[in-house]
């Protein structure tokens, strides 16, 4: 049992640059852009963050150094898609491959080098505390960070004036504007925030989660948040739970390595990332039209319980989602 | 709040909508503003409440000088309006709505929103849920809440476009009743209309325009004669009333026969329909936004695949056969958004005819373009054949869409199709659509404009709550009866007279 | 006459100005490394072309990343984002080992044919899969093209390490050399194997030919600009884009074909090395017009392979290849965002 609690609490902590990252992609898109270079802004961040804070020998400027990376590549992306009306996917693709040889290229002399690490820092008496205490508090201030960064981005979203604003600009712009807000001024302010926390999730990796840095480090997670964003339907705490749920198959991969052998690390390595897109492919097909008529010729007893279960799976996007705003 | 514009220009391209407008809206009152489609109503209404800036002139509240840099500024400064379909957010609640971007220091909490919000409702005799969900009510309650939001911002001037289009007669009823209520507590209100009977009821001034000028200058004291404001609004010649002619009876199978068919589009589902649409009519869809139109005209499209039942196409069951199918058997289908599903903005209408013709490896470039020039001619289309449809006006794209109907079509399905054209334009679209009537095509169109379905119509079908009517003969029905069918008023009697 | 002279000048400055504009991003990263720029671009720019291994090199690569670009031609013109570009090369190689590893004593020509035919096969089923993933089960061709990619590479993982395992050891480094007298044959001394780029030069001229003169052509064109138009119009929507998609999938498993008999001579576990991923690139710069795509395709191979001999030469990564290649990119697009 001991030990179910042990692997539990290491799923949430290996989940943790991922859950800070797809908080801040959750918020751009809620605003209805799309930061479709995330992959490469996590690597260029998280080879900024160890180069600032080896050469500096300061963990918080490191990831000082992360967030502004992030922010910069979120502006950037701003610019050429909501100021100059290019497509948010082209100029994200575009991006994201430029900041991966970006990172590959200046980080090739801190590759491999030993650095700093955010140290472990158990909170005193509630580590203690059984259960709760192993998987909650025996962690490092980045986990600990994890962990309040979804409820925060919930309340953000849900229970606040700006959230509102946030979640208006995603779903229909022109209300918004009617409301006297600016709208591009907002899209921007909600991207580079996003783009930030993206940064510290690199960060998170190359000074926690998987020490150092290395020819891409990070192993193509930025893809992999994208599509858990869409899994978790652009809500904060379903897209935290397919990001536990991506990594605690990852564990499960490894571990079932020494069960079975025969099969090479590197596919167990690929089977979440796989996995994910087909649950994301099951959830959607749950919900289309066709399983919805299929549904409706079920007895009534089960069409009720069944509806109200598609419904909650069912993920629907801002409607204004990755679409420019022109000012009429 | 006193309202005044001066010498208010704004021109778009080569047309001058709104051309030296000087009028002033006095507080405490209603006005009306009158006029046909394209006077330049909604022009001067989005100019003064900041959607777009004008070219010359200014605009004045309360004898300062105001420069709208956008809707913000308008509201700020205590103007709001009210579009026909409201500007809200349909995924949140009336609640979040009403707090979304409220001006600072307005709402202190969401208790104090929502105490504010039930008591103004009261007042104003608005049944409201604040935790209701906006894409689960009706436009008219969504006007309701918009109201009511703008008021709560403090707007002292408020816009309405077109108000009682979609709404029910009842609703239409507690608006009224409500912005006497508004007007009497001081502020000012702008009633944008093109029925004569409703500025006649409810306004205390009325200003008519006509081609963007003000006829004649300056307001008058209401009432007026009804003939007299109608010599206004269209010029000399009036509106020529409706010349009524008796439906043929034709032998030929139905163009589309619909056998006890259930169909379900999102929350809306139509149950059991049995219908025969004959060739040679032009038929109405009424009803309020929602009510089963689209669901209807996308089933007859075969863009729907029925749930049970047999939907047949020139006697040919076509049951879930696509809409290539439906198309290939002689159904074309016009959508209200011409360049967002209709045409490809990007390609010229002789690429459009290009893509029309059938097998063949290559396409035949100087056929298509033989075509295009004919259409150009035949449609008084103002393009070459090889200027992308996007560069086109809405009335030239219109008439392009109708250009690329097949000439062998047997059923046209079409979603407003005068949808956002001037007069003339419009005139010309209908004009088309009955030649084809004439020649044989059965026409179904929906329209929010009752005054088009009472005009062009040989029958009549009124949607309500996803129930679909019987067809009436046009020269059975009046204008009121159809706005109370539409609310649902005599509904179920006519259902059970049909059976 | 002067708005036409006024235009012309805008349509000449503005590309020099994104050529400028990515060369100052990529000098600024070349000179926060200390080495001088000017000695990095005569590698990069020219490395390629100074002598004949490396241009023959130059040539092996630009022919597949001319073979993906040209495919996803198709796939833009049809309005998809075909970032499964990458596991549809590597399907493509995978399927065709079958047939030189089950047969490998036939004549090798038949060989070739039947490797091809069976790569252009792996990668339009590969393809097709993604279609089938947006079209029933709603998930954007990006996604399922990423995770199908993935999927690719697990597949080489476990052919290399597994069924295919090399007879002394399995190694991650690849399969077993194909017998030599199944490598495309190639020029005198040289790594230049002729088949591979002339493949490709016909490949361009026939996409070209299909997407503008032929009925298909236009037809996948109203579908990229608006399905639902196009569909209205009496265009077969949905098959048009399978369509699409099984057309770049087959032209990225004859880039996978090529890589096995022509470069690699084996499957190895990296067969794709971001060609896929690159063309995107070079279709996304050329995407207004086909004819482009030969020399950006040429441009960025010679980019790639000038870039090898940095580390060695300079002692800095050859990464700085992609730098200059996104950077372009990106550039571009702002200098069409001004043109609209």
């Amino acid at each position: 049992m001991e030990q179910l609690w042990i692997d539990l609490a290491a799923v949430l902590a290996a989940a943790s640059p991922l859950v800070i990252a797809a908080m801040g992609e959750t918020l751009s898109e809620r605003a209805g852009v799309i930061n479709l270079s995330l992959d490469g802004t996590m690597l260029l961040a998280a080879m900024t963050g160890f180069a600032v804070a080896l050469t500096t020998g300061n963990l918080a400027l490191g990831f000082a150094a992360a967030a502004l990376v992030g922010a910069a590549v979120a502006a950037v992306l701003g610019l050429f898609s909501l100021t100059l009306g290019q497509s948010q996917t082209a100029v994200g693709f575009v991006l994201a491959l430029l900041c991966t040889d970006l990172s590959s290229f200046l980080g090739a002399p801190f590759a491999r080098v030993p650095g700093p690490a955010v140290p472990f820092t158990p909170i005193p008496v509630l580590a203690d505390l059984p259960v709760l205490g192993t998987l909650f508090f025996r962690h490092d201030p980045v986990i600990y960070a994890s962990f309040l960064i979804v409820p925060a981005t919930a309340y953000l979203l849900y229970g606040t004036r700006l959230g509102l604003i946030v979640r208006a600009l995603g779903e229909r712009p022109a209300a918004a504007y009617a409301r006297g807000v600016d709208v591009t001024r907002w899209r921007y302010a909600m991207l580079v925030a996003g783009g930030a926390l993206v940064g510290i999730a690199g960060a998170a990796f190359s000074l926690d989660l998987k020490q150092g840095w290395s020819y891409r480090h990070t192993f193509g997670s930025g893809w992999i948040v994208l599509a858990i964003v869409i899994f978790g339907g652009w809500r904060p705490w379903r897209v935290a739970l397919g990001c536990y749920l991506f990594a605690a198959l990852e564990i499960v991969a490894t571990r079932s390595q020494s069960a079975l052998p025969n099969i090479p690390t590197q596919i167990v390595q690929v089977a979440p990332f796989v996995l994910m897109i087909f649950v994301l492919a099951l959830v959607n097909l749950a919900s289309s039209p066709a399983a919805m008529r299929r549904v409706a010729t079920l007895p009534q007893i089960w069409q009720r319980p069944l509806l109200s279960a598609i419904n909650r799976l069912r993920a629907t996007a801002p409607a204004a989602l990755g679409q420019p705003f022109e000012r009429p | 709040m006193h309202i005044a514009v001066e010498n208010l220009t704004k021109r778009f391209g080569a047309v001058c909508a709104n051309n030296r407008l000087t009028i002033s809206f006095a507080a405490g009152q209603i006005h009306g503003v009158l006029g046909e489609n394209g006077a330049g109503k909604s022009t001067l209404m989005k100019l003064l409440a900041g959607f777009i800036q004008p070219d010359e002139g200014r605009i004045v509240f309360d004898n300062t000088p105001r420069r709208l840099r956008g809707p913000g500024d308008a509201l700020v400064a205590g103007v709001g309006m009210v579009h026909q379909e409201p500007l809200d957010i349909p995924a949140f609640t009336v609640l979040e709505n009403l707090l979304c971007a409220a001006p600072p220091g307005v709402f202190r909490s969401r208790r104090a929103a929502q105490t504010a919000l039930l008591e103004l409702a009261e007042r104003l005799g608005f049944p409201v849920d604040p935790a209701a969900r906006l894409d689960q009510l009706t436009i008219g309650q969504r006007q309701q809440v918009e109201i009511m939001r703008l008021l709560l911002c403090g707007a002292q001037v408020l816009i309405l476009d077109e108000p009682t289009t979609g709404i029910t007669a009842a609703q239409a009823r507690a608006l009224f009743a409500a912005l006497r209520q508004i007007a009497a507590e001081g502020r000012t209100v702008l009633f944008v209309s093109h029925k004569l009977e409703e500025v006649a009821e409810l306004c205390h001034t009325v200003t008519v325009l006509r081609n963007g000028q003000v006829v004649p200058p300056g307001q008058l004291p209401m009432p007026q004669p009804q003939e007299y404001l109608l010599e206004l609004m269209f010029g000399e010649a009036g509106a020529a009333p409706p010349i009524y002619r008796p439906l043929p009876v034709i032998d030929a199978p139905p163009v589309w026969e619909l056998r006890n068919v259930t169909v379900r589009s999102g929350a809306l589902q139509l149950v059991d329909l049995n219908h025969r649409f004959a060739a040679g009519r032009i038929i109405g869809l009424a009803g309020l936004d929602g009510s089963g139109q689209q669901v209807l005209l996308r089933l007859l499209a075969g863009q729907l695949a029925p749930d049970r039942g047999q939907v047949l196409v020139n006697g040919r069951d076509l049951t879930g056969a696509g809409s290539l199918a439906f198309r290939q058997a002689g159904v074309e289908y016009l959508p209200a958004d011409r360049l967002h599903d209709g045409m490809i903005g990007a390609l010229s209408l002789a690429d459009h005819f290009a893509l029309l013709q059938h097998g063949g490896l290559m396409v035949d470039r100087r056929r298509a373009e033989e075509l295009a020039r004919r259409a150009i001619a035949d449609y008084q289309i103002k393009a070459t054949p090889i200027t992308p449809i996007a560069a086109l006006s809405g009335g030239n794209q219109q008439r392009a869409m109708l250009a690329l109907i097949p000439p062998n079509a047997r059923g046209i399905l079409a979603e407003q199709p005068a949808r956002g054209l001037d007069v003339a334009s419009a005139r010309a679209i209908w004009g088309r659509l009955q030649a084809r009537r004439d020649n044989g095509c059965c026409v179904i169109f929906s329209s929010p404009d009752l005054d088009e379905i009472m005009e062009y119509s040989d029958e009549v079908i009124v949607c309500f709550a996803g129930r679909i009517g019987p067809p009436i003969p046009r020269a059975l029905l009046s204008a009121s009866r159809l706005a109370e069918l539409i609310g649902g008023v005599g509904f179920d009697a006519l259902v059970d007279v049909a059976r | 006459m002067r708005t036409n002279r006024l235009k012309f000048a805008a349509n000449v400055t503005r590309p020099l100005l994104a050529l400028a504009a990515a060369f100052a991003l990529t000098s600024l990263a070349l000179l926060s490394t200390g080495v001088s720029p000017l000695e990095a671009y005569r590698l990069v720019l020219f490395g390629a072309f100074s002598t004949p291994v490396r241009l023959s090199d130059m040539i092996m690569l630009a022919a597949p990343l001319l073979l993906c670009a040209v495919g996803l031609s198709i796939t833009f013109a049809g309005g998809l984002y075909n970032l499964g570009v990458e596991g549809q090369m590597i399907a493509g190689a995978i399927a065709a080992m079958v047939p030189l590893r089950l047969w490998p004593d036939w004549p090798p020509i038949l060989l070739w044919v039947l490797a091809g035919l069976s790569g252009a096969a792996g990668g339009a089923l590969w393809a097709l899969l993604i279609g089938a993933l947006r079209r029933y089960a709603g998930v954007s061709e990006i996604f399922a093209g990423l995770g199908m990619n993935f999927l690719a590479s697990g597949l080489t993982f476990y052919m290399v390490l597994g069924p295919w395992r090399r007879q002394t050891s399995a190694s991650l480094s690849g399969t077993d050399l194909l017998p030599r007298e199944l490598w495309l044959p190639t020029l005198d001394r040289l790594r230049l194997a002729p088949a591979a780029p002339v493949i490709a030069l016909i490949a361009l001229a026939v996409v070209w030919w299909a997407l503008t003169k032929t009925r298909w052509g236009l037809e996948v064109r109203a579908v990229g600009l608006n399905p639902a138009a196009a569909a209205r119009l009496g265009v077969a929507a949905d098959r048009r884009m399978a369509e699409t998609l099984a057309a770049c999938g087959a032209l990225a498993g004859i880039a996978g074909m090529l890589q096995v008999v022509a470069v690699h001579h084996a499957l190895i576990s990296n067969i794709s090395s971001g060609i896929g991923l690159l063309g995107l690139l070079v279709a996304l710069l050329a995407r207004a017009d086909p004819r482009w795509l030969l020399p950006i395709a040429v441009a960025f191979a010679s980019f790639t392979v000038g870039s090898i001999q940095l580390p060695l030469t300079l002692g800095i990564d050859s990464a700085i290849a992609g730098v200059l290649q996104g950077a372009l990119v990106l550039f571009a697009l702002v200098s069409r965002a001004r043109r609209s």
